[in-house]
């Protein structure tokens, strides 16, 4: 018989060499799928993974990884500061959208006059709207004990549906012949969130989330702050003895989550997407929920989670386009690849024994 | 799920890699913005993919990616079909506009066609389908066959399309039953099959005894087959499962013939951007079968309609026409222009409500 | 403007349908949560449960069966949480995204040859005599069967854990699974059969969609509900009477912004539709003076170490 047992201290090793092992299975496993589905494996497995990254045009593909992963990085950073202390904002959706509504609406706001200062009037707007839109849960959670989860949850779909309104309405580019959608800000100079160095792919959201990777990084290892969130998560009753105010820690976590994620759908509208469109958000927020569990609520863990994600979303495209390969499978794919890497964490924290068949 | 042998995959694995493809094929790219099995808008312009295979044979090579978010997505997927050597893209959801411009101007030598959208490049061109001149059909048949003298309609989005398709319906349901009433009810979204099915249920609650749907899913059908005697119309595909009633008609996209001659003009090095908006004549909107549960002489008459729009003797929007509010739009024997029906935003005179903004 | 077009009476009977699939797989999470495990996939367990179900009851030409097969689906793709979850000791969040995930994938793949087909009819039970009575008649004896399956399903869990004995150990599971192995009670075996049964629910609810409720098969059809029915467990507060009323409660006023609209009441049409949600939070809110909580040990990894 087969028993587990607790590592005193998670394994250093098996935490390095989980990753690789769940990435070796994912392939096989997946191997095995496209192979069922008619197309030759190694060549599939080959395109997702080495295209991407060392394939003749790694030259583009490089740089958008960057513009795919900050993004969740970005939120998954914030989202795992509440994680750790034991609340649940899995609306970073809707803080998204609305930092991407707040952020444009303010730099539309000064269309057409170019100035320096638009930037940063639009950075703080947006992520002022994402903050402003986790604060309701959090506000509800402290006033009247409401459930985060389920409030944070709904107003995603509150805030799709004011997307849906800005972009037919309130941010409509007048230009557009009634089409819905807003002027395109990548050509409003002062409010466009340009490649820093053209073709790097680095944009100020990119900056921005290798920032918040490090500043989080020092906040939970170096800060008060970062050891109460910790103490909250792992001994709710201790962190009450050290006089952890549990309404603040709800009110700063929530609160930093959205205002991140604002940011997110902010530098996601000024600079790659563009415009304020119905269909602007693609579900970051809740991949980002991902990425951060992925990542072991780690800093580090989620920035090298989020290049992981990436790179399964853009091998995947080309996959689907050069061998045929439909979207599903490719979401299979990165459902096994979760899987994989969930299930092998296992043996970080706990060792793997025959026994014998003893009292379990 | 295709079970296809494992070893004819191995086999394949070990020698019959796909290697070169022949230069001397034309590469044709296709960006969905859904699955290709959302049984509706995708799902035509897929057919449309395949029609060019088979036209075409080993001549054409095509390839397409499904389920592509607007936005920095769709670029991404458009440079890398470029990077991979496609001749000609056709991109075909109204958000990809933007992306295609910018795709475009980076890769000067590929054709990119958009759909539904108005920016146009040198190698950018643009097509549409004037669905309205169906509404015009639909409208006619609807008209005829409410008893209760109100039809329901289903819209997505208020945006100049869906509105376009509302007023031709109505003009022409007006046309041949003067006490006719509109009910709209707006979804708010592209795609959910129950909330479909509800916004269908309650029109029927209503009283409406009709079911137009500007949404893909067949949810509106079955709900209207349930209530038993409520007429409905297929939508973007012929939904023909539903034949002959409640569907009594249906408007279907046709993009085989526009993708197999954009196809032929890049064979042929003359293809040149070109902002097409076609309509039945060209054959890009079909009109299903009209079934026997339509009285003889309104499917003579309806047919009549299709066939002087096909002939270019009949536009849906001829004057005179009165917007909403009463004041005058067009003249006695006036024809919208193509401008104003594009960015349309205004309901015609009778239909009540106000197009939410 | 006239709210006169709106009937009550039919505005109810399709509450109650618009309400079933939410319903359903409400109530198996439930029941999942009430063991302590927190299955965030439920919306690629119903999803899976709608192309099971479509698919065998298109080849079989019997509904029944199709119900039958969405179950077996719905649990099937519960299996791998379990072994996740139960098994791998894995974070139970991250494994209910990912489930969800890879359901949206997998039943596209299996849904390949079904779009455009049409699903035999399963009927309404009509019952002479009861039937016919004005009012209640169509609000309560003019559905399809599942719905009442869906009402059973809701007293049956009901009564299961408050009077019987597996009900308790269901409880004594959820709320200290340490204090639950100490006693003997085998906590990994009961939590796995409860997201069986939740995995079942689930697909249930799935099929009720592409079976009833629309009926047809295309990818992605859930559309979201299944995180709805999430929000819906919270929102009864683990009680299975309060998730029949939210469901209704949901269901309900996504029907009545549809009909307010149909009858042109004056209301932007953007703030009708985000209705459901916004009100949902402001019951929950108003319901928050009670205190009852979650299941203690909800969403922790329990291992009998000792």
């Amino acid at each position: 018989m087969i028993v587990l047992e607790k590592r005193p201290q998670p394994s250093k090793a098996w935490s390095y060499a989980t990753p690789l092992v769940a990435v070796v299975a994912t392939m096989i496993f997946g191997g095995v799928l496209f192979a069922i589905l008619g197309k030759n494996p190694i060549e599939a497995i080959g395109t997702i993974f080495w295209e991407p990254l060392f394939g003749e045009f790694a030259f583009y593909y490089r740089p958008q990884l960057l513009v795919k992963g900050a993004p969740l990085v970005l939120i998954a950073i914030g989202l795992s500061l509440g994680f750790r202390a034991g609340i649940w904002n899995i609306g970073a959706e809707g803080q998204y959208i609305m930092g991407a509504i707040f952020g444009a609406g303010a730099g539309l706001a000064f269309y057409p006059l170019e100035a320096w200062y638009i930037f940063p009037i639009m950075v703080i707007a947006g992520a002022f709207g994402g903050w402003l839109w986790a604060m309701i849960p959090a506000f509800l959670k402290v006033r009247f004990g409401t459930n985060e989860i389920l409030v944070s949850l709904m107003l995603v779909y509150v805030a799709e549906q004011m997307l849906a309104s800005v972009s037919l309405g309130l941010l409509k580019n007048p230009e557009g012949f009634g089409f819905p959608g807003s002027r395109n800000l990548q050509s409003y100079d002062s409010a466009h969130n340009a490649e820093l160095i053209a073709g790097s792919g680095m944009h100020w959201g990119v900056v921005t989330a290798l920032i918040a990777v490090i500043f989080a990084y020092i906040l939970l290892n170096r800060h008060m702050l970062g050891f109460h969130i910790r103490l909250t998560g792992e001994a709710p009753r201790a962190a009450k003895f050290a006089g952890v105010n549990p309404a603040r820690l709800i009110l700063f976590c929530l609160g930093l989550s959205g205002a991140l994620a604002g940011l997110a759908g902010m530098f996601e509208v000024s600079g790659p997407s563009g415009v304020v469109s119905i269909d602007f958000n693609v579900g970051y927020g809740f991949t980002a929920i991902i990425v951060a569990f992925l990542g072991r609520l780690h800093p580090v863990g989620i920035l090298l989670a989020g290049g992981l994600m990436a790179l399964t979303y853009i091998g995947g495209e080309i996959a689907q386009s050069q061998l045929g390969l439909p979207a599903a499978a490719i979401q299979v794919f990165q459902g096994m690849l979760l899987f994989f890497l969930l299930a092998f964490d296992l043996l970080t924290n706990y060792r793997i024994r025959a026994a014998r068949s003893e009292v379990a | 799920m295709k079970f296809t042998s494992l070893l004819t995959s191995a086999a394949i694995a070990l020698g019959l890699a796909t290697g070169a493809v022949a230069q001397d094929k034309t590469k044709v790219g296709f960006v969905y913005v859904g699955p290709i099995g959302d049984g509706g808008w995708t799902y035509e312009h897929n057919k449309g993919r395949l029609a060019v295979e088979e036209h075409f044979g080993d001549k054409v090579e095509t390839v397409f990616v499904e389920s592509v978010p607007e936005g920095p997505d769709a670029e991404r997927v458009m440079t890398q079909m470029a990077l991979d050597g496609a001749d000609l893209i056709f991109t075909t959801s109204f958000g990809y506009m933007d992306p295609t411009i910018n795709v475009a101007k980076k890769f000067p030598d590929v054709k990119f066609e958009h759909a539904t959208g108005y920016k146009t490049a040198p190698n950018v061109s643009v097509y549409s389908a004037r669905f309205y001149e169906g509404r015009a059909v639909q409208g006619h048949i609807a008209g005829n066959m409410t008893e209760s003298n109100i039809i329901g309609y289903i819209g997505s989005y208020p945006i100049p399309e869906v509105i376009r398709g509302i007023n031709s319906a109505y003009i022409h349901a007006k046309k041949v039953n003067p006490d006719v009433e509109f009910k709209i009810v707006w979804a708010y979204t592209w795609f959910d099959p129950a909330k479909e099915a509800d916004a269908a249920t309650v029109l029927i609650e209503q009283g409406a005894d009709v079911i137009l749907q500007h949404t893909d899913s067949t949810a509106p059908q079955a709900a209207a087959q349930e209530a038993g005697n409520v007429v409905t119309f297929g939508q973007a595909s012929d939904m023909s499962e539903y034949a002959p009633f409640p569907r009594v008609s249906s408007i279907i996209d046709d993009w085989a013939p526009y993708y197999i001659a954009r196809t032929q003009a890049v064979m042929d090095g003359t293809w040149e951007t070109a902002n097409t908006w076609d309509g039945i004549r060209e054959g890009m909107v079909a009109i299903g079968e009209i079934s026997d549960a339509v009285p003889a002489n309104v499917k003579e008459e309806a047919l009549a309609l299709k066939a002087a729009m096909a002939a270019g003797e009949y536009h849906p929007f001829t004057g005179p026409l009165k917007k909403q509010d009463g004041s005058d739009w067009l003249a006695e024997g006036e024809v919208a222009d193509d401008g104003t029906l594009a960015g349309m935003n205004f309901y015609v005179e009778g239909l009540e409500g106000d197009i939410p903004q | 403007m006239d709210l006169g077009e709106i009937n009550p009476v039919l505005l109810i009977a399709s509450l109650m349908v618009a309400a079933t699939p939410l319903l359903l797989a409400a109530i198996g999470e439930l029941v999942v949560e009430k063991a302590g495990v927190l299955n965030l996939g439920v919306e690629g367990m119903m999803i899976v449960g709608a192309i099971s179900g479509f698919s065998i009851s298109v080849e079989t030409g019997s509904p029944y069966l199709g119900f039958v097969a969405a179950a077996v689906g719905g649990a099937v793709l519960s299996l791998l949480f379990v072994l996740l979850t139960q098994v791998a000791l894995a974070n139970q969040v991250a494994s209910g995204l990912a489930l969800t995930l890879f359901g949206l994938g997998f039943s596209a793949l299996m849904g390949q040859g079904y779009v455009g087909v049409k699903p035999p009819s399963m009927g309404e039970i009509h019952i002479p005599v009861i039937s016919d009575i004005p009012v209640i008649g169509p609000i309560l004896f003019q559905h399809d069967p599942i719905l009442y399956v869906g009402i059973g399903l809701t007293a049956a869990v009901w009564a299961t854990l408050k009077y019987t004995r597996v009900g308790l150990i269901l409880r004594a599971v959820g709320e200290n699974h340490d204090a639950a192995h100490a006693l003997g009670y085998k906590v990994i075996k009961i939590r796995i059969l409860a997201i069986l049964f939740g995995g079942a629910c689930a697909g249930l609810g799935g099929a009720y969609i592409s079976l009833i409720r629309v009926p047809q098969w295309t990818e992605g059809m859930t559309a979201g509900v299944g995180w709805i029915a999430l929000a819906l467990v919270v929102f009864a507060s683990w009680k299975p009477w309060r998730a029949l009323l939210g469901a209704y409660l949901f269901g309900g006023i996504t029907v009545l912004q549809l009909n307010l609209q149909a009858a042109g009441v004056a209301i932007p049409v953007e703030y009708l539709a985000m209705s459901p949600y916004i009100i949902t939070i402001l019951v929950l809110v108003i319901l928050s003076a009670d205190k009852s909580s979650a299941p203690a040990s909800l969403g922790r990894i329990f291992h009998a170490s000792h």
